[in-house]
């Protein structure tokens, strides 16, 4: 079952420890697998496979010429997340997320952190992402970035890294939902006997966290999803977040701003919108304001934001948050307005406007990662190991040309998922995304998309560059400490552990919620 | 004329317990605890609880799905309701279009194939997706290709009776089970949850587009009120009412047949009840109530149109 690969691994992988063991929290699951004919796991593969295409769960890929709809390749075997350690990065995406909140406002408003000398000023002033029209706004209830998506990695090292912040419109969770309902439904075997948190109820929390940010003081805010449309690469994320919240998919000329309200057209004539779920870039966002090409925005919107008439999520001027120098600074703003230390590290990162960062990356150029500060889905990234000498000069010429533009991080070793290829579960290099949405509170979605690179050795997941997906099973604490802590939750007594009588009559109460062996170990404790 | 009455009711039920198993299945998987307690609702909301502990005992994963899809003997299993529906319609095939019977005689293959692969219990959703498809395809060729005469409001009629009681059922068994407790108010819903509960009847994406979030009142509302969702019991009362008039040519308010009479009342009823009226006097006695007048409608058309012969020449005289 599992490859030659798996004999001479000699980095980290999720499932196995180096000598080919499960680690122990995999080992379940691993037990489990191993349980399945090879011919079977191969044969609900192949369902999976089938179920893509009849579901039309595609991506776009721009520039193909022949059929711009793809099947994006999903892989049976999970990554699985061990309980301690995801609430050690759900603590850590919490704290980050708050303080780059921090952040953006404090960067539209006082700029505190650049009179202390924290974050420098030209870095924010010519970033590409620094909306300027924005100066002095505060959004409703203070969000700026309603929802985020973290790209993080695990090095060879075990360390999990914080790779990138996306602060824009982070794309991938109808994924995480999509691949979830698709494990279940084909691979249901794999299941039994594991306990694996739910994400299911992330669209619910979605549509909360908009409708809690809603500007206007209606008893019932409306919510809409902004799509630029069908030839947008995350076209089906959009359909699918819409159908999951039951909010009307709108583009740019469905939405009208009559006097200070924007309103949608309907049958019944117009509907005011208080919150905008918009997956347009900034630029696109208002012909008024930004980009006066713009076909699919929505005229006169921004006026209407700035008056704090209608919610945009996530705020425009967010992405100063997304910029890959910024990112440098992450930890140091974490503890600017948090007093802490960050949770979750950052990759070392050279960034190439100082000048001594910038000398060292252009001597080191075949021992570096170099990203463009502003770029997604890892177009313009520059592999140097593996880059040719032509390309590492071009690339040199670049960063002396603009060094603001470009940041550099030593190669990263990627953690590894066994993959089914050909046959044969192969080691294949993974990444994680998980979804944060801020509102009131701050929640993180138990998991995330995790991205695989299929091919051999390639570091490369992003769905654009041959990358496939997996589900993400997040573990949940052994029965027995949850259904205590659940029990004594519930008792009177806050700090002496409860009398047994007590914990009897709570357990009357709350019979239907657990069974009888959960009763039976809460007791013995 | 009374199996065409039969043969959808026992369709539709076959596909609801289909959609059960499916939900739940995908519900407690991955959920790691106790399956006993996540297996059991599904018993109580058939009702024959007393059958099933009798027969199996224990309500696991593998006694259910036995119990609720391929046990013979239990008469509102997967198998027993497609099997009665098939011998329905081998008394009236001349009633119905060809592929309409050749349809429902596949169905009845499949499963007979599925219980003795016995593959069932570990692709169980795939299992439930065929049948759900069979249901649909027979409810879509009844629709698309019979006369909308007598025949097909009977079956209608039939399929609807089935629908709204199994709606409240599922609305009768789960919505305590997933109320937050007094001592637990302010705590979060339990969403993944409450949304099987919708999904059990179909209902998620129509409900989200109504209603957006979920809030437990808004739900029972949903499932029991809605005039426009397809399986909430208020949108059966109203298409069984319209066929049974349909069928008698009895004016509306007005009525002639005891099942006119009582169709006529429940329907009225909904129609002016809010969600507040039901939770204030109580959801279990107004589901208990609905059920109960909904098996008193069988057991009426049953009575003014099959089996009592003045009756019956009453409806054929004002049909014609």
């Amino acid at each position: 079952m599992f490859s030659d690969g798996y004999q001479q691994n000699d980095g980290y992988d999720e499932l196995l420890q180096a000598d080919g063991v499960p680690r122990a929290h995999s080992r379940r699951f691993v037990s489990r697998l191993r349980s399945i004919s090879d011919e079977e796991i191969q044969r609900r593969q192949r369902t999976a496979e089938a179920s893509l295409f009849n579901l039309g769960i595609t991506f776009t890929v721009y520039g193909h010429e022949q059929g711009t709809e793809k099947i994006w390749p999903f892989d049976l075997v999970p990554r699985i997340v061990e309980a301690k350690e995801w609430n050690r990065i759900r603590k850590g995406l919490e704290q980050r997320v708050r303080a780059l909140n921090y952040f953006i406002d404090d960067i539209y408003n006082e700029q505190k952190i650049i009179k202390d000398g924290v974050v420098p000023e030209d870095l924010i002033r010519t970033a590409k992402t620094y909306r300027q029209q924005l100066q002095g706004f505060h959004p409703p209830q203070g969000v700026w970035c309603h929802i985020s998506g973290v790209d993080l990695v695990r090095h060879s090292d075990g360390t999990v890294y914080v790779l990138e912040d996306n602060c824009r419109c982070p794309s991938g969770v109808s994924y995480v939902l999509e691949n979830r309902e698709l494990m279940k439904r084909t691979f249901s075997q794999v299941f039994e006997g594991m306990s694996v948190l739910p994400v299911e109820d992330y669209p619910e929390r979605l549509l909360d966290t908009l409708l809690s940010c809603a500007s206007t003081k209606t008893e019932h805010p409306t919510a809409v999803l902004l799509t630029p449309g069908v030839y947008n690469s995350a076209y089906f994320e959009h359909t699918f977040l819409a159908q999951q919240m039951g909010v009307e998919l709108v583009q740019g000329p469905d939405l009208i701003v009559e006097g200070d309200f924007v309103y949608k057209c309907t049958t019944h004539g117009l509907q005011r919108v208080d919150v905008i779920y918009r997956r347009i870039d900034d630029d696109f966002l208002d012909p008024q304001v930004f980009r006066e090409d713009s076909v699919l925005g929505v005229p006169g919107i921004m006026d209407v934001y700035r008056k704090g008439n209608v919610t945009l999520a996530n705020a425009p001027g967010s992405g100063i948050a997304d910029d890959k120098a910024i990112y440098a600074y992450v930890p140091e703003i974490i503890r600017y307005y948090m007093s802490e230390d960050a949770i979750l590290s950052n990759v070392p990162t050279y960034v190439c406007s100082k000048p001594e960062d910038c000398d060292y990356v252009l001597s080191h150029l075949d021992e570096l990662v170099v990203k463009p500060t502003n770029e997604s889905g890892g177009y313009g990234i520059l592999m140097g190991p593996t880059a040719s000498q032509a390309e590492r000069d071009e690339c040199a010429a670049a960063i002396r040309d603009n060094p603001r533009n470009y940041i550099a991080q030593p190669m990263l070793q990627l953690s590894t998922v066994p993959t089914m290829v050909q046959g044969e579960l192969c080691p294949r290099h993974v990444d994680l995304r998980p979804f944060v949405l801020c509102g009131k509170d701050i929640f993180v979605m138990p998991g995330g998309l995790t991205r695989v690179a299929l091919r051999e050795g390639s570091m490369v997941v992003n769905s654009s560059q041959g990358g496939g997906s997996k589900d993400t099973w997040v573990l949940r604490f052994e029965e027995r400490d949850s259904c205590r802590r659940r029990i004594f939750r519930l008792c009177p007594i806050r700090f002496n552990p409860p009398k047994k009588k007590v914990i009897r009559q709570c357990l009357v109460e709350w019979r239907i919620r657990f069974s009888s062996a959960d009763i039976l170990n809460a007791l013995k404790m | 004329m009374a199996d065409s009455v039969f043969i959808s009711r026992h369709i539709e039920r076959a596909e609801n317990v289909a959609r059960f198993l499916d939900v739940n299945s995908s519900l407690t998987m991955g959920d790691g605890s106790s399956l006993q307690d996540q297996w059991s609702p599904l018993v109580f909301t058939t009702g024959d609880q007393s059958f099933f502990d009798e027969k199996y005992g224990v309500a696991n994963r593998s006694n259910v799905i036995q119990f609720l899809a391929f046990d013979q003997e239990y008469d509102n299993s997967i198998i027993s309701c497609v099997s009665r529906a098939r011998e329905n319609a081998r008394t009236v095939r001349e009633v119905f279009p060809v592929a309409i019977w050749e349809q429902l005689n596949k169905f009845y293959l499949m499963v007979v194939a599925a219980e003795k692969e016995k593959d069932s219990l570990t692709e169980l959703s795939e299992f439930c997706d065929r049948i759900k498809l069979a249901s649909s395809t027979i409810i879509g060729l009844i629709y698309s290709t019979m006369s909308h005469g007598e025949p097909w409001h009977f079956a209608r009629m039939g399929r609807l009776l089935e629908r709204a009681d199994k709606t409240s059922r599922i609305v009768d068994v789960q919505y305590f089970l997933l109320l937050p407790r007094p001592q637990d108010i302010g705590s979060t819903l339990d969403v993944v949850r409450w949304s099987a509960l919708l999904r059990s009847a179909s209902a998620l994406e129509m409900y989200r587009r109504e209603h957006g979030r979920i809030m437990p009142s808004r739900v029972a509302e949903f499932l029991l009120l809605s005039r426009d969702f397809p399986r909430s019991a208020h949108h059966c009362l109203i298409a069984i009412q319209d066929s049974l008039l349909r069928i008698t040519g009895t004016e509306r308010g007005t009525f002639q047949l005891r099942s006119e009479q009582l169709i006529g009342r429940l329907r009225s009823e909904f129609d002016y009840t809010s969600i507040n009226d039901i939770i204030s006097k109580g959801m279990h006695q107004f589901i208990d109530h609905l059920q109960t007048q909904l098996n008193e409608i069988g057991a009426a058309v049953h009575d003014d149109f099959f089996t009592n012969p003045q009756a019956r020449t009453a409806s054929q005289q004002q049909s014609q």
